[in-house]
């Protein structure tokens, strides 16, 4: 069974702000939403990154967890997705979610929360599939289409992957190889130190063989 | 009446150490169950009426295209 995730590969995200500008065009996402956004960390530093964010469609989805009207459902696939009839803008999920991802629109003059929106994976929602219903309240439904999300389709570089996860992370372990057999890149994958720890052995034969440089002090960034 | 003694100090262990047991005392949240509309799977409706196996085929196909070590060699 798939099950759906996005994966940012910060070596080639050049920051074009392509995968914002795809998603609020295919799900007509209004304005002041942003269901998906590009990070930048270390601005103006050597070693400046740039990851592109949106809802990372967990597993064990904090959002899921503190709804108090219970709105989240996870598909088949793995999507996270929620009912907004039933949502109450209530922002918990907001204050759950690690990534920012649940966004709300300003309504009226004193910025009342309307109902939380979000990215759906290009999965549209509980409505009919393709209806005019399910575009106005989610978006597109690409993946009903057998299409993955505009955002990672349409990534110039391939930065941002979308997809099964196992056929995205083959993917990414082909690229980093690739790179660490050309020699171009001389060290692991960009945050690999932070989730692991750095390895001396076994060099040439994983992403994570080659010490890291210097990790760069962290600091605030940009969305 | 021998018997009295013993069974009044197994009582007493008994309830004195009745509150030294460790039992987990947080809050176990249960992720909540899912109140809203039901949703259809992805491959439910026109173009693949219901054949999972086709609309798996085609997301994996597709999601090749993300790989350019594919497309190019």
């Amino acid at each position: 069974m798939a099950r759906m995730k996005f994966l940012c590969d910060a070596e080639r995200c050049i920051e074009c702000n392509g995968c914002v500008t795809a998603c609020k065009q295919e799900n007509d996402v209004p304005w002041g939403v942003n269901r998906r956004r590009v990070v930048t960390l270390n601005d103006g530093q050597p070693g400046q990154r740039a990851i592109s964010v949106a809802c990372m469609h967990c597993s064990d989805a904090p959002c899921m967890a503190v709804c108090p009207v219970d709105c989240f459902y996870h598909t088949e696939e793995g999507v996270v997705l929620h009912d907004k009839d039933l949502c109450i803008g209530c922002g918990y999920c907001f204050y759950a979610c690690p990534f920012g991802a649940p966004q709300f629109p300003q309504q009226g003059a004193f910025g009342v929360r309307g109902k939380m929106d979000k990215c759906t994976f290009c999965a549209g929602g509980p409505e009919p599939d393709g209806s005019e219903a399910e575009f106005r309240k989610y978006g597109r439904n690409r993946l009903s289409e057998g299409k993955l999300p505009a955002c990672a389709e349409m990534c110039s570089t391939k930065a941002l992957l979308g997809g099964d996860g196992d056929v995205i992370a083959d993917i990414y372990r082909t690229r980093v190889t690739m790179r660490a057999a050309r020699g171009t890149k001389s060290g692991p994958p960009w945050g690999w130190d932070t989730a692991y720890a750095p390895t001396q052995s076994a060099a040439g034969t994983s992403p994570g063989p080659v010490p890291a440089p210097a990790p760069a002090p962290a600091s605030g960034g940009k969305s | 009446m021998k018997w009295l003694a013993p069974l009044a100090v197994a009582t007493a262990v008994a309830l004195g150490l009745a509150a030294c047991g460790e039992r987990p005392q947080v809050v176990q949240y249960k992720q909540g169950s899912y109140q809203g509309k039901p949703d259809t799977p992805p491959y439910q409706n026109s173009p693949y009426n219901g054949d999972k196996a086709a609309w798996d085929r085609a997301v994996a196909t597709r999601a090749q295209n993300q790989n350019e070590y594919k497309r190019t060699n």
